[in-house]
Protein backbone atom coordinates (compact mmCIF):
# COMPACT_ATOMS: atom_id res chain seq x y z
CA UNK A 1 0.00 0.00 0.00
CA UNK A 2 1.39 3.36 -0.94
CA UNK A 3 0.94 5.99 1.73
CA UNK A 4 0.84 9.02 -0.51
CA UNK A 5 -1.75 7.58 -2.90
CA UNK A 6 -4.23 6.79 -0.15
CA UNK A 7 -3.23 9.74 1.99
CA UNK A 8 -3.49 7.73 5.14
CA UNK A 9 -1.03 5.95 7.38
CA UNK A 10 -2.00 2.78 9.20
CA UNK A 11 -0.41 1.89 12.52
CA UNK A 12 -0.85 -1.44 14.26
CA UNK A 13 0.28 -1.17 17.82
CA UNK A 14 0.80 -3.91 20.37
CA UNK A 15 -0.67 -2.45 23.51
CA UNK A 16 -0.43 -3.51 27.11
CA UNK A 17 -2.28 -1.68 29.87
CA UNK A 18 -0.25 -2.75 32.89
CA UNK A 19 3.02 -4.55 33.53
CA UNK A 20 1.38 -7.96 33.67
CA UNK A 21 -1.81 -7.64 31.62
CA UNK A 22 -2.28 -9.44 28.32
CA UNK A 23 -1.06 -7.50 25.27
CA UNK A 24 -3.50 -6.81 22.44
CA UNK A 25 -3.24 -5.27 18.99
CA UNK A 26 -4.95 -2.00 18.16
CA UNK A 27 -5.13 -0.38 14.75
CA UNK A 28 -5.14 3.33 13.93
CA UNK A 29 -5.51 5.12 10.63
CA UNK A 30 -4.15 8.63 10.36
CA UNK A 31 -4.11 11.28 7.73
CA UNK A 32 -0.79 11.29 5.89
CA UNK A 33 1.42 14.32 6.23
CA UNK A 34 4.75 14.76 4.46
CA UNK A 35 7.90 13.89 6.46
CA UNK A 36 5.98 12.09 9.19
CA UNK A 37 7.93 9.83 11.49
CA UNK A 38 6.67 7.22 13.91
CA UNK A 39 6.76 9.66 16.83
CA UNK A 40 4.67 12.28 15.02
CA UNK A 41 2.22 9.50 14.22
CA UNK A 42 2.06 8.54 17.88
CA UNK A 43 1.53 12.20 18.82
CA UNK A 44 -1.36 12.33 16.38
CA UNK A 45 -2.88 9.23 18.01
CA UNK A 46 -2.44 10.83 21.41
CA UNK A 47 -4.32 13.90 20.20
CA UNK A 48 -7.17 11.83 18.89
CA UNK A 49 -7.14 8.31 20.31
CA UNK A 50 -9.77 6.70 18.09
CA UNK A 51 -8.97 3.30 16.61
CA UNK A 52 -10.09 1.95 13.23
CA UNK A 53 -13.26 0.52 14.80
CA UNK A 54 -14.20 4.12 15.56
CA UNK A 55 -13.83 3.40 19.24
CA UNK A 56 -12.42 6.02 21.58
CA UNK A 57 -9.50 4.41 23.35
CA UNK A 58 -6.71 5.39 25.74
CA UNK A 59 -3.78 7.26 24.20
CA UNK A 60 -0.81 5.06 23.35
CA UNK A 61 2.12 5.44 25.74
CA UNK A 62 5.70 5.68 24.55
CA UNK A 63 8.95 7.16 25.73
CA UNK A 64 11.07 9.81 24.05
CA UNK A 65 13.48 12.55 24.85
CA UNK A 66 16.08 13.89 22.41
CA UNK A 67 14.21 13.25 19.14
CA UNK A 68 17.54 12.98 17.32
CA UNK A 69 18.71 9.43 18.02
CA UNK A 70 21.10 10.19 20.83
CA UNK A 71 19.17 9.26 23.97
CA UNK A 72 17.77 5.85 23.06
CA UNK A 73 14.56 6.34 25.05
CA UNK A 74 12.22 5.96 22.08
CA UNK A 75 13.46 2.50 21.03
CA UNK A 76 10.78 0.03 20.02
CA UNK A 77 10.24 -2.79 17.55
CA UNK A 78 9.10 -1.27 14.27
CA UNK A 79 7.99 -3.69 11.56
CA UNK A 80 9.83 -6.46 13.36
CA UNK A 81 13.11 -4.62 13.89
CA UNK A 82 14.19 -2.86 17.08
CA UNK A 83 15.19 0.75 16.37
CA UNK A 84 14.56 4.34 17.40
CA UNK A 85 11.10 5.61 16.57
CA UNK A 86 12.25 9.24 16.31
CA UNK A 87 14.32 8.43 13.23
CA UNK A 88 11.86 5.98 11.71
CA UNK A 89 10.42 7.90 8.76
CA UNK A 90 6.96 6.87 7.67
CA UNK A 91 7.88 7.29 3.98
CA UNK A 92 10.54 4.64 4.36
CA UNK A 93 8.36 2.11 6.18
CA UNK A 94 6.07 -0.50 4.79
CA UNK A 95 2.46 -0.23 5.86
CA UNK A 96 0.74 -1.12 8.08
CA UNK A 97 3.46 0.08 10.45
CA UNK A 98 3.61 -2.41 13.27
CA UNK A 99 4.87 -1.12 16.60
CA UNK A 100 5.75 -3.40 19.49
CA UNK A 101 7.65 -2.84 22.71
CA UNK A 102 11.13 -4.40 23.03
CA UNK A 103 9.89 -7.42 24.92
CA UNK A 104 13.36 -8.45 26.01
CA UNK A 105 12.75 -5.85 28.72
CA UNK A 106 9.83 -5.75 31.16
CA UNK A 107 6.99 -3.81 29.53
CA UNK A 108 5.81 -0.89 31.66
CA UNK A 109 2.93 0.13 29.45
CA UNK A 110 2.26 -0.05 25.70
CA UNK A 111 5.58 0.80 24.04
CA UNK A 112 7.42 1.79 27.21
CA UNK A 113 9.89 -0.71 28.57
CA UNK A 114 12.03 -0.75 31.67
CA UNK A 115 15.73 -0.80 30.74
CA UNK A 116 16.93 -0.87 34.36
CA UNK A 117 18.87 -4.07 33.78
CA UNK A 118 21.19 -2.23 31.40
CA UNK A 119 21.98 0.45 33.96
CA UNK A 120 22.49 -2.20 36.61
CA UNK A 121 24.95 -3.94 34.29
CA UNK A 122 26.85 -0.69 33.74
CA UNK A 123 27.19 -0.41 37.51
CA UNK A 124 28.22 -4.01 37.80
CA UNK A 125 31.03 -3.63 35.27
CA UNK A 126 32.09 -0.25 36.72
CA UNK A 127 31.59 1.57 33.43
CA UNK A 128 33.15 4.77 34.66
CA UNK A 129 36.57 6.23 35.35
CA UNK A 130 37.02 6.63 39.12
CA UNK A 131 38.78 9.91 39.88
CA UNK A 132 37.23 10.87 43.23
CA UNK A 133 39.63 11.16 46.10
CA UNK A 134 40.38 13.25 49.15
CA UNK A 135 42.96 15.36 47.34
CA UNK A 136 43.56 16.68 43.85
CA UNK A 137 45.08 13.91 41.78
CA UNK A 138 46.23 16.32 39.11
CA UNK A 139 46.06 15.68 35.39
CA UNK A 140 45.78 12.10 34.30
CA UNK A 141 47.89 10.54 31.59
CA UNK A 142 47.17 11.82 28.09
CA UNK A 143 45.38 9.73 25.53
CA UNK A 144 46.90 9.65 22.05
CA UNK A 145 44.66 11.56 19.65
CA UNK A 146 44.22 8.65 17.27
CA UNK A 147 43.22 6.41 20.13
CA UNK A 148 40.76 9.05 21.28
CA UNK A 149 39.16 9.09 17.85
CA UNK A 150 38.84 5.33 17.95
CA UNK A 151 37.43 5.36 21.48
CA UNK A 152 34.93 8.02 20.51
CA UNK A 153 33.11 5.49 18.35
CA UNK A 154 32.64 3.20 21.35
CA UNK A 155 31.48 6.12 23.48
CA UNK A 156 28.49 6.74 21.19
CA UNK A 157 26.46 4.05 22.95
CA UNK A 158 23.16 5.46 24.21
CA UNK A 159 22.10 2.39 26.20
CA UNK A 160 19.10 2.11 23.90
CA UNK A 161 18.80 -1.65 24.30
CA UNK A 162 18.46 -2.46 20.60
CA UNK A 163 21.46 -4.80 20.73
CA UNK A 164 19.97 -6.66 23.67
CA UNK A 165 16.66 -6.98 21.86
CA UNK A 166 18.53 -8.33 18.81
CA UNK A 167 20.58 -10.85 20.78
CA UNK A 168 19.22 -14.43 20.90
CA UNK A 169 21.06 -14.98 24.18
CA UNK A 170 19.44 -12.12 26.06
CA UNK A 171 16.09 -13.45 27.25
CA UNK A 172 14.18 -14.50 30.32
CA UNK A 173 16.03 -17.82 30.41
CA UNK A 174 19.48 -16.23 30.69
CA UNK A 175 21.18 -13.55 32.74
CA UNK A 176 23.39 -12.35 29.89
CA UNK A 177 24.02 -8.62 30.25
CA UNK A 178 24.26 -8.23 26.48
CA UNK A 179 26.73 -6.47 24.19
CA UNK A 180 26.33 -2.81 25.23
CA UNK A 181 27.77 -2.98 28.78
CA UNK A 182 30.55 -5.26 27.55
CA UNK A 183 31.63 -2.77 24.94
CA UNK A 184 31.67 -0.09 27.63
CA UNK A 185 34.22 -2.18 29.52
CA UNK A 186 36.44 -2.03 26.48
CA UNK A 187 35.96 1.73 26.27
CA UNK A 188 36.72 2.34 29.95
CA UNK A 189 39.71 -0.02 29.89
CA UNK A 190 41.10 1.82 26.87
CA UNK A 191 41.07 5.09 28.75
CA UNK A 192 44.50 5.76 30.32
CA UNK A 193 42.97 6.60 33.70
CA UNK A 194 40.22 4.01 33.39
CA UNK A 195 42.85 1.36 32.71
CA UNK A 196 43.98 1.73 36.32
CA UNK A 197 41.01 -0.45 37.24
CA UNK A 198 40.97 -2.70 34.21
CA UNK A 199 41.25 -5.96 36.15
CA UNK A 200 38.20 -5.07 38.24
CA UNK A 201 36.10 -4.62 35.12
CA UNK A 202 37.44 -7.77 33.49
CA UNK A 203 36.68 -9.76 36.62
CA UNK A 204 33.17 -8.33 36.66
CA UNK A 205 32.45 -9.51 33.12
CA UNK A 206 33.95 -12.90 33.94
CA UNK A 207 31.17 -13.32 36.50
CA UNK A 208 27.59 -14.45 36.18
CA UNK A 209 25.72 -13.21 33.11
CA UNK A 210 28.93 -11.84 31.65
CA UNK A 211 31.03 -12.12 28.56
CA UNK A 212 31.06 -15.91 28.23
CA UNK A 213 27.34 -15.93 27.43
CA UNK A 214 27.99 -14.51 23.97
CA UNK A 215 27.22 -17.10 21.32
CA UNK A 216 28.48 -15.08 18.35
CA UNK A 217 25.26 -14.70 16.41
CA UNK A 218 26.62 -11.21 15.72
CA UNK A 219 23.16 -9.67 15.43
CA UNK A 220 24.15 -6.84 17.75
CA UNK A 221 26.64 -5.33 15.37
CA UNK A 222 24.06 -5.44 12.58
CA UNK A 223 21.40 -3.87 14.78
CA UNK A 224 23.28 -1.10 16.61
CA UNK A 225 22.06 2.28 15.31
CA UNK A 226 25.37 3.85 16.30
CA UNK A 227 27.48 1.43 14.29
CA UNK A 228 29.48 0.41 17.34
CA UNK A 229 31.83 -2.51 16.55
CA UNK A 230 30.27 -4.65 19.28
CA UNK A 231 31.53 -8.01 18.07
CA UNK A 232 35.07 -6.68 17.79
CA UNK A 233 34.75 -5.39 21.35
CA UNK A 234 33.53 -8.77 22.53
CA UNK A 235 36.34 -10.64 20.79
CA UNK A 236 38.90 -8.18 22.19
CA UNK A 237 37.50 -8.70 25.68
CA UNK A 238 37.65 -12.44 25.11
CA UNK A 239 41.39 -12.04 24.61
CA UNK A 240 41.74 -9.75 27.63
CA UNK A 241 39.85 -12.17 29.85
CA UNK A 242 41.86 -15.12 28.54
CA UNK A 243 44.96 -13.36 29.85
CA UNK A 244 43.19 -12.21 33.02
CA UNK A 245 42.14 -15.78 33.72
CA UNK A 246 45.77 -16.90 33.86
CA UNK A 247 46.80 -13.86 35.88
CA UNK A 248 44.08 -14.66 38.42
CA UNK A 249 45.07 -18.28 38.64
CA UNK A 250 48.83 -17.97 38.84
CA UNK A 251 49.04 -14.50 40.34
CA UNK A 252 50.63 -11.56 38.56
CA UNK A 253 52.40 -8.28 39.19
CA UNK A 254 50.71 -6.86 36.11
CA UNK A 255 47.04 -6.73 36.99
CA UNK A 256 46.54 -3.29 35.49
CA UNK A 257 49.17 -3.18 32.78
CA UNK B 1 13.10 -31.24 28.69
CA UNK B 2 12.06 -28.53 31.11
CA UNK B 3 13.23 -30.61 34.07
CA UNK B 4 16.59 -31.04 32.39
CA UNK B 5 16.69 -27.32 31.71
CA UNK B 6 15.98 -26.51 35.33
CA UNK B 7 18.63 -28.93 36.57
CA UNK B 8 21.27 -27.49 34.25
CA UNK B 9 20.21 -23.99 35.17
CA UNK B 10 20.58 -24.99 38.79
CA UNK B 11 24.09 -26.26 38.11
CA UNK B 12 25.02 -23.00 36.42
CA UNK B 13 23.43 -20.86 39.11
CA UNK B 14 25.17 -22.82 41.85
CA UNK B 15 28.40 -22.19 40.08
CA UNK B 16 27.53 -18.58 39.33
CA UNK B 17 31.06 -17.37 39.28
CA UNK B 18 32.18 -20.42 37.38
CA UNK B 19 30.05 -19.78 34.33
CA UNK B 20 32.95 -18.13 32.56
CA UNK B 21 35.21 -21.12 33.21
CA UNK B 22 32.51 -23.64 32.30
CA UNK B 23 31.98 -21.90 28.97
CA UNK B 24 35.69 -21.71 28.27
CA UNK B 25 36.08 -25.38 29.19
CA UNK B 26 33.17 -26.22 26.91
CA UNK B 27 34.84 -24.35 24.06
CA UNK B 28 38.25 -25.90 24.69
CA UNK B 29 37.02 -29.49 25.05
CA UNK B 30 35.15 -29.17 21.78
CA UNK B 31 38.49 -28.80 20.00
CA UNK B 32 40.82 -30.70 22.33
CA UNK B 33 40.21 -33.59 22.62
CA UNK B 34 36.78 -34.02 21.00
CA UNK B 35 37.49 -32.25 17.71
CA UNK B 36 40.80 -34.01 17.29
CA UNK B 37 39.15 -37.33 18.06
CA UNK B 38 36.38 -36.72 15.51
CA UNK B 39 38.91 -35.85 12.81
CA UNK B 40 40.95 -38.93 13.66
CA UNK B 41 37.81 -41.11 13.70
CA UNK B 42 36.76 -39.91 10.26
CA UNK B 43 40.23 -40.55 8.87
CA UNK B 44 40.23 -44.09 10.27
CA UNK B 45 36.77 -44.66 8.77
CA UNK B 46 38.11 -43.53 5.45
CA UNK B 47 40.20 -46.71 5.29
CA UNK B 48 36.91 -48.40 4.40
CA UNK B 49 37.30 -46.94 0.91
CA UNK B 50 40.30 -49.27 0.50
CA UNK B 51 38.27 -52.35 1.36
CA UNK B 52 37.27 -54.31 4.47
CA UNK B 53 40.82 -55.48 5.33
CA UNK B 54 42.24 -51.98 5.39
CA UNK B 55 39.38 -50.76 7.60
CA UNK B 56 39.58 -53.70 9.98
CA UNK B 57 43.32 -53.28 10.28
CA UNK B 58 43.00 -49.56 11.07
CA UNK B 59 40.19 -50.02 13.57
CA UNK B 60 41.98 -52.93 15.16
CA UNK B 61 45.04 -50.74 15.57
CA UNK B 62 42.90 -48.21 17.45
CA UNK B 63 41.40 -50.93 19.62
CA UNK B 64 44.80 -52.28 20.52
CA UNK B 65 46.22 -48.96 21.72
CA UNK B 66 47.64 -49.34 25.22
CA UNK B 67 45.41 -48.11 28.05
CA UNK B 68 42.52 -48.02 25.61
CA UNK B 69 39.83 -47.92 28.30
CA UNK B 70 41.59 -45.08 30.08
CA UNK B 71 41.98 -43.22 26.79
CA UNK B 72 38.35 -43.77 25.88
CA UNK B 73 37.08 -42.42 29.17
CA UNK B 74 39.37 -39.46 29.53
CA UNK B 75 39.81 -38.48 25.92
CA UNK B 76 36.30 -39.28 24.71
CA UNK B 77 33.47 -40.09 27.09
CA UNK B 78 34.02 -37.65 29.94
CA UNK B 79 34.86 -34.58 27.81
CA UNK B 80 32.12 -35.52 25.37
CA UNK B 81 29.49 -35.87 28.09
CA UNK B 82 30.39 -32.52 29.57
CA UNK B 83 30.40 -30.88 26.14
CA UNK B 84 27.07 -32.50 25.27
CA UNK B 85 25.13 -31.82 28.47
CA UNK B 86 26.39 -28.29 28.92
CA UNK B 87 25.96 -27.68 25.20
CA UNK B 88 22.31 -28.72 25.21
CA UNK B 89 21.77 -26.34 28.09
CA UNK B 90 23.43 -23.53 26.14
CA UNK B 91 21.30 -24.34 23.08
CA UNK B 92 18.08 -24.08 24.98
CA UNK B 93 18.93 -20.82 26.69
CA UNK B 94 19.00 -19.13 23.28
CA UNK B 95 15.90 -17.74 21.62
CA UNK B 96 16.80 -17.88 17.96
CA UNK B 97 15.66 -15.07 15.70
CA UNK B 98 16.79 -15.87 12.18
CA UNK B 99 13.43 -14.50 10.99
CA UNK B 100 14.33 -11.06 12.25
CA UNK B 101 18.02 -11.19 11.30
CA UNK B 102 18.63 -13.56 8.42
CA UNK B 103 22.37 -12.92 8.39
CA UNK B 104 24.98 -15.61 7.73
CA UNK B 105 26.30 -15.54 11.29
CA UNK B 106 22.86 -15.71 12.83
CA UNK B 107 22.14 -18.83 10.77
CA UNK B 108 25.46 -20.35 11.80
CA UNK B 109 24.51 -19.60 15.41
CA UNK B 110 21.24 -21.50 14.98
CA UNK B 111 22.81 -24.37 13.00
CA UNK B 112 25.52 -24.81 15.63
CA UNK B 113 22.80 -25.40 18.20
CA UNK B 114 20.62 -27.58 15.98
CA UNK B 115 23.54 -29.80 14.91
CA UNK B 116 24.65 -30.01 18.54
CA UNK B 117 21.30 -31.41 19.61
CA UNK B 118 21.22 -33.79 16.63
CA UNK B 119 24.69 -34.98 17.60
CA UNK B 120 23.70 -35.81 21.17
CA UNK B 121 21.05 -38.16 19.79
CA UNK B 122 23.21 -39.50 16.99
CA UNK B 123 26.32 -40.13 19.09
CA UNK B 124 24.34 -41.78 21.89
CA UNK B 125 22.79 -44.13 19.36
CA UNK B 126 26.04 -44.67 17.50
CA UNK B 127 27.94 -45.62 20.67
CA UNK B 128 25.12 -47.90 21.79
CA UNK B 129 25.07 -49.63 18.44
CA UNK B 130 28.81 -50.16 18.15
CA UNK B 131 31.09 -49.76 21.16
CA UNK B 132 28.45 -50.76 23.72
CA UNK B 133 27.57 -53.95 21.81
CA UNK B 134 31.24 -54.85 21.87
CA UNK B 135 31.50 -54.05 25.58
CA UNK B 136 28.68 -56.46 26.46
CA UNK B 137 30.20 -59.03 24.13
CA UNK B 138 27.23 -59.05 21.78
CA UNK B 139 29.10 -58.11 18.63
CA UNK B 140 32.45 -57.22 17.10
CA UNK B 141 33.16 -53.74 15.79
CA UNK B 142 34.36 -54.30 12.26
CA UNK B 143 33.60 -53.65 8.60
CA UNK B 144 30.73 -56.15 8.51
CA UNK B 145 29.05 -54.56 11.50
CA UNK B 146 28.99 -51.17 9.79
CA UNK B 147 27.98 -52.70 6.48
CA UNK B 148 25.02 -54.37 8.24
CA UNK B 149 23.96 -51.15 9.92
CA UNK B 150 24.27 -49.03 6.80
CA UNK B 151 22.44 -51.56 4.63
CA UNK B 152 19.28 -50.12 6.12
CA UNK B 153 18.51 -46.99 4.02
CA UNK B 154 17.01 -45.16 6.99
CA UNK B 155 20.11 -45.82 9.04
CA UNK B 156 22.25 -44.69 6.14
CA UNK B 157 20.41 -41.37 6.01
CA UNK B 158 20.67 -41.06 9.80
CA UNK B 159 24.43 -41.63 9.61
CA UNK B 160 24.87 -39.12 6.79
CA UNK B 161 22.95 -36.53 8.84
CA UNK B 162 25.04 -37.44 11.88
CA UNK B 163 28.36 -37.19 10.08
CA UNK B 164 27.52 -33.92 8.33
CA UNK B 165 26.26 -32.47 11.63
CA UNK B 166 29.52 -33.48 13.24
CA UNK B 167 31.73 -31.97 10.55
CA UNK B 168 29.70 -28.77 10.54
CA UNK B 169 29.61 -28.51 14.32
CA UNK B 170 33.35 -29.04 14.50
CA UNK B 171 34.27 -26.62 11.71
CA UNK B 172 31.98 -23.85 12.93
CA UNK B 173 33.07 -24.67 16.45
CA UNK B 174 36.65 -23.91 15.47
CA UNK B 175 35.44 -20.55 14.19
CA UNK B 176 33.76 -19.71 17.48
CA UNK B 177 36.65 -21.13 19.47
CA UNK B 178 38.90 -18.59 17.75
CA UNK B 179 36.53 -15.77 18.72
CA UNK B 180 35.81 -17.05 22.22
CA UNK B 181 39.47 -17.13 23.15
CA UNK B 182 40.11 -13.78 21.54
CA UNK B 183 42.33 -15.10 18.76
CA UNK B 184 40.33 -13.62 15.88
CA UNK B 185 39.13 -10.13 16.75
CA UNK B 186 38.80 -7.90 13.72
CA UNK B 187 35.96 -8.41 11.24
CA UNK B 188 38.53 -9.30 8.57
CA UNK B 189 40.20 -11.99 10.66
CA UNK B 190 36.81 -13.43 11.51
CA UNK B 191 35.85 -13.43 7.83
CA UNK B 192 39.05 -15.21 6.84
CA UNK B 193 38.53 -17.80 9.57
CA UNK B 194 35.01 -18.31 8.21
CA UNK B 195 36.50 -19.30 4.84
CA UNK B 196 39.12 -21.52 6.41
CA UNK B 197 36.67 -23.31 8.70
CA UNK B 198 34.16 -23.78 5.89
CA UNK B 199 37.02 -25.36 3.95
CA UNK B 200 37.59 -27.69 6.88
CA UNK B 201 33.87 -28.47 6.90
CA UNK B 202 33.92 -29.42 3.21
CA UNK B 203 37.07 -31.51 3.50
CA UNK B 204 35.88 -33.45 6.56
CA UNK B 205 32.45 -33.94 5.02
CA UNK B 206 33.95 -35.46 1.89
CA UNK B 207 36.10 -37.78 4.01
CA UNK B 208 33.20 -38.75 6.27
CA UNK B 209 30.60 -39.34 3.58
CA UNK B 210 33.00 -41.22 1.31
CA UNK B 211 33.67 -43.60 4.20
CA UNK B 212 29.93 -44.16 4.71
CA UNK B 213 29.47 -44.84 1.01
CA UNK B 214 32.27 -47.41 1.16
CA UNK B 215 30.18 -49.60 3.46
CA UNK B 216 27.23 -49.95 1.06
S1 LIG C 1 25.62 -0.67 21.68
FE1 LIG C 1 24.34 0.29 20.08
S2 LIG C 1 22.43 -0.94 20.10
FE2 LIG C 1 23.53 -1.41 22.01
S3 LIG C 1 22.65 -0.04 23.52
FE3 LIG C 1 24.49 0.99 22.69
S4 LIG C 1 23.72 2.25 20.98
FE4 LIG C 1 22.09 0.80 21.50
S1 LIG D 1 14.00 10.27 21.32
FE1 LIG D 1 16.14 10.07 21.82
S2 LIG D 1 16.72 8.49 20.47
FE2 LIG D 1 14.69 8.84 19.85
Amino acid sequence: MNATATNTVVFEILRQDTTDSTPYWEKFELEYRPNMNVISGLMEIRRNPVNTDGKHTTPVNWDMNCLEEVCGACSMVINGRPRQSCTALVDKLEQPIRLEPMKTFPVVRDLIVDRTRMFDSLKKVKAWVPIDGSYDLGDGPRMPERKRQWAYELSKCMTCGVCLEACPNVNTGSDFMGPAPLSQVRLMNAHPTGAMNRDERLNAIMGDGGLANCGNSQNCVVACPKGIPLTTSIAALNRDTSVQMFKNFFGSDHMVD
Amino acid sequence: MSVYFEVMRGVTVLSKDNEFYLRRLHSLLGIIPIGLFVAQHLVINHFATQGPEAFNKASHFMESLPFVLFLEWFVIYIPLMFHAFYGVYISFTAKSNTQRYGTFRNWMFLLQRVTGVILVVFIAWHIFETRFQKAIGADEVNFDMMADILANPLMFVFYVVGVVSATFHLANGIWSFLVSWGITQSPRSQRISTYVTMGIFLALTVIGVRALLAFV
